[in-house]
């Protein structure tokens, strides 16, 4: 048998990529195509913004919505100042020595921890240790501790991609160092940060298990009074509808589903956006 | 005999254990402009970035003997922050900030903590004229520093470095992207300088050493070669490695 001519070879092989291109987008838009198909009859103002009613077989799902909000919220107000500091630090300041490689070692496997072992930690440190209880607080803060990598890695980045240059001229007009990075480098590497943040939440929002034994309620028909309360949230919400409540309708927990997966996109897609915006605009 | 501005005695630095530069003697004299020429790595852009101590950042750098601004060791005896304000530098590279014109000239004068705009406008006029581009940007000094042509961005750093209000200036090849009639226009404003600043210019262009140079130092290898006025190096070079270069012989 003679070999193939190139030609030939060179179409099988563009083929095989196409198609392995094109399996790629096949999971997304089934995934997306099942959940509206069967979620979007639930969905209503009614859905959006009422209490569960007759054991979560009826009514909506806003404690849950809000829920995520407020724990979404917390787990930024935590994890932003602490991970932008710590990529400050590593990218601006940090020597290459014995500390900075441990704490990128650290990173690197905070990175890799299952979210089921985040969960754990955030019941033994903030609900037992610290006596915060199954509550908003320690929830919010398992959730940081679990997006911080994602916020360090994305900062560091985009501290890394200002142009050394920067830096010298700033120095070299007489501005201290803590002045060239917050009026030299920061401001630049911002879209970059802002970037990983959305990154970091959508990931946040999405989470089960680190929610599941430091703030998740089973069912809590009214809305948290404060931090040290517990509050449902969507991804545990729809857990719990699909698994532990009987005959819930078909429309209700696809329409969780949406919610959640709505919440989720928007937030990478605000993502997508602010990076080409400032793509675009930045020019050096 | 007028004290030098800039005073370097036996100065050696090198990265990582690599000599950059070796035992330099040198003084600068005021309102003059010295110009420092050589091939590429013979360490005279390590040379200008030690005298306002720009390498302090890099890593692993170490560095022996003194460099005196005013009889006072930069190295010992001057916060580095207030050292760069008296001894400016201009970059090979056009390196404007991605502000407007008018707040990459205020960035100095800013972080000092000058916040009255009249102050501030006067400053970016006056430096705007001294740096020759005034004609060319009053009437957008808030328009993006990054729309500038090459010449008028470097022009504009000069100005950015007059607004420290320094006493000497350092140049690192600031006409190494530029076309001629830019490169006039830098040394125009170079020439003028030298009235108020002391002007240190490391060059590649020996032509523009002979033409803006009051005094110039050879470099090779990390070695100070031979520094003398710069008639007298051009015309009748001691050194058999200086009149090599200079006609063009290597380098």
């Amino acid at each position: 048998m003679t070999a193939l001519s190139p030609k030939i070879t060179q179409r099988v092989a563009f083929s095989l990529l196409l198609a392995s291109a094109v399996t790629v987008i096949l999971p997304v838009v089934v995934v997306i195509l099942v959940i509206v198909k069967n979620g979007l009859a639930a969905i209503s103002w009614e859905f959006l913004t009422t209490m569960p009613r007759s054991g979560m077989r009826e009514g909506g799902i806003f404690p849950a919505i809000v829920g995520t909000f407020c724990l979404v919220a917390g787990a930024i107000v935590f994890a932003l100042p602490l991970g932008l500091c710590a990529a400050i630090y590593l990218s601006e300041y940090a020597r290459q020595g014995m500390l900075s490689r441990v704490v990128r070692l650290a990173i690197v496997n905070l990175a890799g921890v299952p979210s089921v072992v985040f969960g754990l930690f955030g019941l033994a440190l903030f609900v037992d240790f610290f006596r915060f209880g199954a509550s908003i607080l320690a929830g919010s803060l398992t959730l940081g501790v679990m997006i911080l990598p994602v916020i360090i890695t994305s900062s560091r980045e985009a501290l890394d991609a200002v142009p050394k240059s920067f830096r010298e001229v700033s120095l070299s007009l007489g501005a201290t160092k803590l002045q060239t990075i917050k009026h030299a480098v920061l401001p630049h590497a911002l879209p970059g940060i802002l970037t990983g943040t959305i990154l970091g939440i959508g990931r946040a929002a999405g989470e089960t298990a680190p929610i599941l034994f430091t703030v998740a309620a089973f069912y809590l028909p009214r809305l948290p009074q404060s931090v040290f309360d517990q509050a449902m949230a969507l991804p545990y919400h729809l857990y719990v509808l699909s698994t532990q409540v009987p005959n819930v309708g078909v429309p209700i927990r696809y329409g969780t589903a949406l919610v959640l997966l709505t919440i989720v996109l928007l937030m990478n897609l605000a993502a997508v956006t602010i990076r080409s915006h400032f793509r675009a605009k930045k020019k050096w | 005999m007028v004290s030098p501005k800039l005073s370097v005695k036996n100065l050696s630095v090198s990265f990582d254990g690599k000599p950059s530069l070796g035992g330099v003697h040198l003084d600068i004299a005021p309102h003059i402009i010295l110009s420092v020429i050589g091939p590429a790595n013979s360490g005279k852009t390590t040379f200008l970035r030690t005298l306002n101590r720009l390498n302090d950042e890099e890593s692993a750098m170490k560095i022996t003997g003194s460099v005196l601004l005013d009889n006072k060791d930069v190295y010992r005896e001057y916060d580095p922050v207030i050292l760069r304000r008296k001894v400016g530098i201009i970059f090979a590279l056009p390196t404007p900030l991605p502000m407007t014109i008018f707040e990459n000239v205020i960035y100095g004068p800013r972080r000092q903590g000058i916040q009255d705009r009249n102050k501030l406008s006067a400053t970016v006029e006056r430096c705007l004229k001294e740096a020759y581009l005034w004609d060319e940007v009053k009437d957008r000094l808030h328009s993006p520093a990054m729309k500038l042509s090459g010449g008028q961005q470097q022009r504009l750093c000069i100005a950015r470095t007059l607004a420290v209000e320094p006493e000497v200036i350092l140049f690192d090849e600031p006409c190494s992207g530029l076309d001629p009639i830019s490169t006039a226009k830098v040394e125009e404003a170079m020439s003028k300088l030298k009235k108020h600043y002391t002007i240190v210019l490391v060059t590649n262009n020996t032509k523009q050493a002979a033409r803006v140079g009051d005094q110039t130092a050879f470099f090779l290898m990390g070695e100070l070669v031979e520094v003398g006025d710069t008639g007298s190096i051009f015309t009748a070079p001691r050194d058999r490695r200086t009149d090599d270069y200079i006609s063009g012989r290597f380098g």
